[in-house]
């Protein structure tokens, strides 16, 4: 019952609606690319360089005469992937971490929080291009440079949600009672905020494709001839007279994504607890 | 004859909600007069606060309110803000009920104290600071010098209320309205606030209006008393009369459900049978009548008419209520 | 509040010191050979003994560690691999321009985002906050290098207002002067504040609607005062604890965002610096600028900790 209310509430969120839409659309791009695309993206067409759109080329070529609308399609894949794996790895720490500091609390919990308040610290771009200065560029380094910052931040986020619900009446009735602390983690405080964590991700995985990007437009991040949004804006910068829209498309294409993700987490706040939604 | 303070006459507040329009004050309608002390109580939600905030002028901007509210014959109903700065701390002040978050935290209490007074009366800061201090003097702040500086957070629940009623006390006002002033404070402090206000109210000849659900607060504290229930006045007498003589049906239930000291164990609680009608949601008739024992059904058909009763203790001035039935037993 | 100060002042000194200890230990304490990451993979075992050598690769860790901080407290960086030259003298050369970048940066964010997010907080849910906020939005999403590659595209390419990268120098000798210098920094202030501006809007505008709904604003209300006084009398100052707070991690982005908006427009900062010293695999380089970097991040909180003291009596009363 309260699954078919979500639904028909959320149908009627705009920015839900909105955002829903523009992640779909990404999630769509890149199931599609994964089968198919109007051109293999690895194939160089010299001759054809720096086409305009047409019916052969959609969005025209690059300075390779590589296919443009082909590589945004691809390029959507290594988008979704970073944010995946790179939330992934910050919920699947951050989380228990997060937990374990709500439950224990005395100084497991100080040392934890310490800890993630000292990675804040230090600049998560910073500290990603040192990581690649070390091990080399390269798509895994930067997704695991962006995972590893989003540790702290899940940390963060789950120990202050937890806390709220350990300080909750029927938690302290629960203890009362007699139920260990794991039991009480899973079977209330988790369900309580799981909420906050999936609002928090959307946010996150909107991040992970930014940074991503900025490594990539560096030259740190995915390299040739992986398609990637942010190398397309770099390798456009020095077209910049001759084509200008190459440096448009891959940015719309990005910015669209981290739009889409964040109204739809916007839209969740308000639709999975009112509560928490605050004065709009 | 004493001259009218405040005359208020079938006052209507409406307020949007995210179900409707809430008849929140449904022809709200009383006098004071310079100086007299009026109590007004009632459950919570039956729109004794929102009766205040109504007569300041603080309700929220989308409230839709009609009828007539006099301050000392200007009609505030309609009047513009500005207008209403000019009246709000000079001619009429409020205290509220959580003296605790009241104060602004980040400004010294002097400056708090000083603000209506340079706002209304144009003192330079020297100047309301000294009136200032004469203010704390004068509600019995201990150490009072030494606190001009202080910041809220130095001060006691009790103390800051006092340091709230010097505010409203500033520019001397015609009407002070209490909205649940003792309510958040300790019992042994609520007493001296309360005398505190008394005595204040006396040696001016301020026009108190207090609000409270504490019965026995009111017994001590007014001259008349009104009962409020669903946003309607449904009883109001001298106090004396009430509380000898007690007419409405909702008025008899509250009475009854006093606990007393000295029952019988095992002596049930009496309690009204039902709850609060739903503002946004009335029924057509009495807004009492679901949980009334006297209830017939002419009492759903339409709203009670306002009667003057003969009131019982010898001296007192007109009591009425709002109930064709009030005679039956 | 002296205090309270020194309180904080030990705090951030021990920041400091943990930092140094972590850079120092992600950089110098490599799986692997430093000297041949420095140095790659096509080195001979002569030139890599070489180096190692030069770094004092024999030396211990904590020797190398102490070496490297006894330097700093005397005022002597390391010298840097590629250029010759001690590292504190690139960096002062490249801080010329990066911190007047970061300084326009930052007051462009605060004046606009203060401003906008004010008349939203006044405006709430009418036509002027839904603009706000949309707006707001928009400026989260784009990356801001792509935001810098635009403004380019229009005021550079387009508009020929200015170039389109490259920086003149502050004096006429370098082939500059202030009024060029400035103008070759405002398309990169614009880049690198349209997001923090995004960001600091929603915050201010959350935290005015917040202080509105505190109970001494309704006190001020009834003592006479205006909707505009009480805005500015009251809701304001206690509105800005938050915001500050945001502003403090806002300065630490803005320098890191720095780097990418540098290497758009070609500019000779720090961001460059380090990006082609990462190209050079110049590592003590990359070290001593991470290590400012993070000092400068670490001093910027702890700067408004100090601040948040004078703005709120009551955490001079009680202990930081």
């Amino acid at each position: 019952m309260a699954e078919q209310g979500f639904w028909s509430r959320a149908r009627r969120h705009p920015s839900f609606v909105a955002g829903g839409c523009m992640v779909a659309l990404l999630i769509l791009s890149a199931l599609l690319s994964m089968l198919w695309s109007p051109y293999p993206v690895g194939d160089i067409d010299i001759p054809n360089k720096l086409a305009s759109p047409s019916a052969a080329h959609w969005l025209g070529t690059d300075s390779l005469g590589r296919d443009i609308a082909s590589l945004l399609l691809v390029g959507s894949q290594n988008s979704l992937l970073v944010g995946f794996i790179a939330v992934g790895i910050g919920l699947g720490a951050g989380v228990p971490l997060g937990l374990l500091a709500a439950a224990r609390r005395g100084w497991v919990e100080e040392l934890v929080m310490r800890a993630a308040d000292f990675t804040f610290a230090f600049p998560a771009l910073l500290s990603a291009i040192m990581l690649t200065a070390i091990y080399g560029p390269g798509l895994v380094v930067s997704i695991a440079a962006i995972g590893i910052f989003n540790i702290p931040v899940f940390a963060r986020i789950t120990r202050g949600a937890a806390q709220a619900v350990w300080s909750r009446d029927y938690t302290l009735a629960a203890h009362a009672a007699g139920k260990g602390p794991w039991r009480i983690t899973f079977d209330h405080v988790l369900p309580n905020i799981v909420s906050v964590l999936i609002v928090q991700a959307t946010i996150q995985f909107a991040i992970a494709i930014l940074a991503e990007a900025a490594l990539s437009y560096l030259g740190l991040g995915t390299q040739p001839p992986q398609a990637s949004w942010g190398r397309m804006l770099n390798e456009a910068q020095s077209q910049m007279f001759q084509a200008p829209l190459l440096a448009v498309y891959p940015g719309v294409a990005i910015a669209l994504a981290v739009l889409g993700l964040n109204l739809m987490g916007d839209g969740l706040r308000d639709l999975l607890d009112p509560r928490l939604a605050r004065q709009r | 004859m004493t001259p009218t303070l405040l005359d208020v006459k079938d006052l209507r507040v409406g307020l949007p909600t995210a179900r409707g329009w809430a008849q929140a004050l449904r022809g709200v309608s009383f006098s004071m007069a310079k100086g007299q002390t009026l109590g007004l109580i009632g459950e919570s939600g039956c729109g004794k606060s929102l009766t205040a905030l109504a007569l300041m002028g603080l309700l929220p901007e989308r409230a839709q309110v009609s009828g007539s509210m006099r301050l000392n014959g200007t009609e505030l109903v309609g009047m513009s803000e500005p207008q209403l700065c000019q009246l709000r701390g000079a001619r009429m002040a409020m205290i509220f009920q959580e003296p605790m978050t009241a104060l602004n935290p980040l400004h010294p209490i002097w400056r708090q104290i000083a603000e209506p007074l340079r706002l209304h009366q144009n003192m330079g800061a020297a100047q309301a600071k000294a009136r200032a201090l004469e203010l704390l003097e004068r509600v019995q702040l201990p150490r009072a010098r030494e606190r001009l500086d202080a910041y809220s957070h130095q001060l006691s629940g009790g103390q800051r209320q006092r340091v709230m009623i010097a505010i409203a006390l500033a520019c001397s006002p015609d009407l002070l309205i209490a909205d649940e002033p003792t309510t958040a404070l300790d019992v042994t402090v609520q007493k001296e606030v309360l005398a505190l206000i008394q005595q204040l109210v006396r040696e001016d000849g301020m026009g108190l209006l207090l609000i409270s659900h504490d019965l026995g607060l009111m017994h001590d504290q007014v001259e008349r008393v009104m009962v409020m229930y669903g946003g309607a006045v449904v009883e109001s007498a001298t106090t004396p009369e009430l509380f000898a003589h007690r007419a409405h049906p909702y008025t008899q239930g509250l009475f009854a459900a006093r606990p007393r000291l000295g029952l019988a164990r095992g002596t049930r609680l009496t309690t009204i049978a039902g709850s609060v009608p739903d503002l946004v949601d009335l029924p057509a008739g009495c807004a009492f009548a679901d949980r009334c024992p006297k209830a017939a059904v002419s009492c759903r058909e339409a709203p009670p008419e306002v009667q003057a009763i003969a009131p019982q203790t010898a001296g007192t001035q007109e009591h009425r209520v709002s109930c064709p039935r009030w005679s039956l037993l | 509040m002296s205090l309270f100060i020194l309180r904080r002042l030990i705090s951030f000194a021990l920041t400091l010191v943990a930092t140094s200890v972590i850079v120092f230990a992600v950089l110098e304490l490599l799986p692997g050979n430093v000297a041949q990451v420095i140095l790659g993979e096509t080195a001979t075992a002569e030139t890599i003994a070489a180096m190692e050598e030069k770094l004092g690769l024999d030396q211990p860790a904590p020797v190398r560690y102490a070496r490297w901080m006894g330097g700093l407290l005397q005022g002597q960086t390391g010298i840097s691999i590629s250029y010759d030259t001690p590292t504190a003298e690139l960096m002062a050369e490249r801080m010329q321009v990066t911190l007047p970048l970061a300084v326009m940066a930052m007051a462009l964010t605060v004046a606009v985002a203060l401003s906008m997010g004010i008349y939203a907080a006044s405006q709430q849910n009418k036509a002027g906050d839904v603009g706000v906020m949309t707006l707001s939005q928009l400026g989260l999403a784009l990356p801001n290098f792509w935001l810098a590659i635009l403004l380019i595209l229009l005021f550079a390419v387009h508009l020929q207002w200015v170039s389109a990268g490259g920086f003149p120098g502050w004096t006429e000798d370098s082939g500059g002067g202030v009024w060029q210098a400035l103008k070759a920094l405002v398309l990169p202030a614009m880049a690198l504040a349209a997001v923090q501006t995004a960001i600091l809007t929603r915050v201010t505008r959350s935290a005015v609607l917040d202080t509105l709904r505190e109970d001494f604003v309704r006190t001020a209300r009834a003592k006479g005062l205006s909707r505009r006084q009480v805005l500015w009398g009251h809701v304001l100052r206690n509105a800005m604890i938050p915001v500050l707070t945001v502003m403090g991690l806002q300065f630490g982005n803005l320098i890191t965002s720095a780097i990418v908006i540098e290497n758009v427009f070609v500019l000779p900062g720090i961001g460059r610096l380090i990006f082609q010293a990462i190209a050079n695999r110049d590592l003590i380089v990359v070290r001593d600028v991470v290590m400012l970097l993070s000092a400068l991040v670490i001093l910027i909180n702890f700067a408004i900790d100090v601040l948040y003291a004078w703005i709120d009596p009551r955490l001079k009363v009680a202990h930081g």
